[in-house]
């Protein structure tokens, strides 16, 4: 469509300079309009989208087992459920965690996840050692790193003994 | 009927508009090296059709996605089919954009003026790279779950916003039903949406710009002069893209269509792994093939590099130093021979990705989990030391990393020989207190199996290897 520099709107304003300034002040005001627009829109796109940011985490305490059931020196598998598992989560809300009952009586709940990239690593009880699948990190039965990439500990979730029973608290996944 | 499509291009313009596009001038031999945008084009298509066709009965559910594939795996008629084609298509985009850069690269194309065409393009590298990672999560299997979470970690490291992008990604600060959700939107809408507008841009670009012409046409760029010489030379020596060149992207298409559909009937799609239970952790999560390389190069880093520095900053520089390109070297030379060093920095990056690739595919930094005890060919019953240090060299674990006559795990040396190479003494030493990527054994062993270790591994069993017992 060819270009006028006649200005429809205008009509019988003759006066050059009031038309420009006229048509500036309405394509500024229309993209004003427009981002006032879009921006009403996206505001409750991006805050659901974020929603998870904003939310603190919530954890509770998740009974694992009897203290029976973990004999002093053994690190045994258990799982829990998230705290608050969304109801169409299923299986995906379980998570897993190391419990190791220590000689002296102290229970400790290793992270399964290893501290390079987060991959699950295995109790291996022959040479007592967490090992993980992905880049071969290895880590000490008290959690401490003992080859390969990793350079930090596995993480730990708090753990008590209510009642002859062995609790921990649901914490997030462990970042960094 | 020629009056019908009189009266549609009348009210329209379309068939006009879309003609002279067809018939756009395209410059001299241009040949079979210029048909792998639209290869890549071809294998776009195939994915938005069989991912359509597969969103109608995939459940982007953490409780029934697992099941849904499986539906579609060996359930539904030719879902088998479908799943194959939409995992070679991926396949094939990947590959195809990858050779579609290498060529713009080795022909200099990303010169003045396209430089934006290469930049939109690198763009649509970056997304197809998005699209291929997401695809794998969608499967929601065993792997696909901690995938998930390797994403987060990996994203976790980004200074100050990584616990935030973690949780973004996740949906939250653990793996849970808004995950999958999350990925299913960004795959299937979101991610999908922003290729169409890049491709649009991409393409209008081409157009705009022309095609450019090769090396041999026009071996050196002048910005000053060269859109004039490019319209004359168009004007000279052009063909009409259609149907003097198209027909080279007809023949290509069908060739990326046959092969994929002919991966997808005889091999089919990858199988499903275990299900998507987090509790589950006797897992040995990989990704697929096209990550397997960067898969690998995380884990041979030393980690002193890689942890606080590589992870971010790696992907990082890549694509930063594949934006600056055009401007860096906007015009002069274009043929290769002329420029030894970009013929160089292309063969070594494919060298070093795929050592990185064949690397990845063997894992030798992997424990071995279910290494079997060891069979010692040749040693007498009665040998009782021999037999002890063999069975604790499984027991302890040793053989996880370690080989010895040909079995056994390749993350530390082998040791069918190390009583060559080490007294008594110093493997003892080694044992109990480890060392360079080994853990210390102090307090796993007693003194008495360490005595039959290191009477065990003091000799040589490099000819047990295959020798019949």
């Amino acid at each position: 469509m060819p270009e006028s520099d006649a200005c429809a709107e205008c009509g019988t304003d003759t006066d050059g300079a009031t038309s420009i300034s006229r048509r500036r002040v309405l394509s500024r005001l229309t993209v004003a309009l427009g981002a006032v627009s879009a921006a009403l829109v996206a505001w409750p796109i991006v805050g659901f989208l974020f929603d998870p940011l904003a939310r603190r985490a919530q954890g509770t305490w998740r009974t694992v087992g009897r203290t029976a059931e973990f004999p002093p020196g053994s690190t045994r598998q258990v799982a829990f459920l998230d705290p608050t598992p969304l109801p169409w989560a299923g299986q995906t809300a379980a998570t897993a965690s190391w419990l190791r009952h220590e000689a002296g009586g102290d229970f400790i709940a290793f992270s399964v996840n290893c501290t390079h990239l987060g991959c699950p690593v295995r109790w291996e009880q022959g040479p007592q050692l967490f090992m993980c699948p992905c880049h071969g990190g290895v880590f000490y039965a008290d959690g401490s790193p003992a080859s390969g990439p990793p350079l930090r500990a596995l993480a730990r979730y708090p753990v008590r003994v209510v009642g002859g029973t062995v609790q921990i608290w649901t914490g997030p996944l462990p970042i960094e | 009927m020629r009056r019908v499509w009189r009266w549609i291009d009348d009210r329209t313009g379309l068939i006009t508009r879309i003609g002279r596009i067809a018939h756009h001038p395209v410059p001299p031999r241009t040949g079979w090296r210029y048909v792998l945008g639209s290869a890549t084009l071809i294998a776009f298509l195939i994915q938005v059709g069989t991912g359509i066709a597969l969103a109608t009965v995939y459940v982007p559910s953490t409780t029934n996605a697992y099941n849904s594939i499986d539906f579609i795996t060996h359930g539904a008629a030719l879902g088998h089919v479908l799943r194959g084609m939409h995992y070679f298509g991926a396949s094939a985009m990947m590959i195809l954009i990858g050779l579609h850069l290498l060529r713009v690269f080795l022909t200099a194309s990303y010169k003045f003026p396209r430089e934006v065409n290469w930049l939109t393009g690198v763009g649509l590298l970056g997304l197809v790279v998005v699209m291929a990672f997401t695809g794998q999560l969608l499967r929601w299997d065993q792997n696909a779950v901690w995938s998930a979470v390797v994403a987060a970690e990996q994203a976790g490291r980004v200074p100050w916003i990584g616990t935030a992008l973690a949780h973004f990604i996740l949906a939250g600060d653990r793996l849970g039903g808004a995950t999958l959700s999350r990925f299913f939107a960004f795959h299937v809408f979101f991610v999908p949406a922003i290729i169409f507008l890049f491709i649009g841009i991409h393409v209008y670009l081409v157009l705009h710009n022309g095609i450019s012409e090769p090396p041999d046409v026009r071996p050196r760029i002048e910005p000053a002069t060269y859109r004039k010489e490019y319209r004359a030379l168009l004007a000279s020596r052009g063909r009409s893209f259609w149907p003097d060149v198209v027909w080279r992207d007809a023949i290509m298409a069908l060739v990326v269509v046959v092969v994929v559909l002919a991966l997808a009937q005889w091999i089919g799609p990858p199988e499903v792994g275990k299900p998507p239970n987090p509790s589950i952790i006797n897992a040995s999560p990989r990704p697929d093939w096209y990550f397997l390389w960067y898969f690998a190069v995380l884990a041979v880093l030393p980690k002193h590099v890689e942890q606080p520095y590589f992870i971010v900053l790696a992907p990082l520089i890549a694509f930063t130093v594949l934006i600056a390109l055009p401007f860096v070297f906007p015009s002069g030379e274009r043929r290769l021979t002329r420029r030894p060093w970009a013929a160089l920095v292309a063969a070594g990056v494919l060298f070093v990705v795929g050592y990185f690739w064949w690397l990845g595919e063997r894992a030798p930094w992997s424990p071995v989990f279910d290494v079997q005890p060891l069979v010692l060919h040749g040693v007498a019953p009665t040998d009782t030391l021999q037999l002890t240090g063999a069975r604790l060299f499984h027991d302890k674990g040793c053989e996880f990393c370690h080989t010895v006559a040909g079995q056994g795990g390749h993350h530390g040396p082998d040791l069918s020989r190390v009583g060559a190479r080490l007294d008594s003494a110093q493997i003892v030493s080694r044992i109990l207190g480890g060392g360079a990527d080994m853990p210390a054994f102090v307090g796993k062993v007693s003194p008495a199996e360490v005595q039959a270790l290191v009477g065990f591994l003091r000799r040589d069993h490099s000819h047990r290897i295959g020798s019949s017992p």
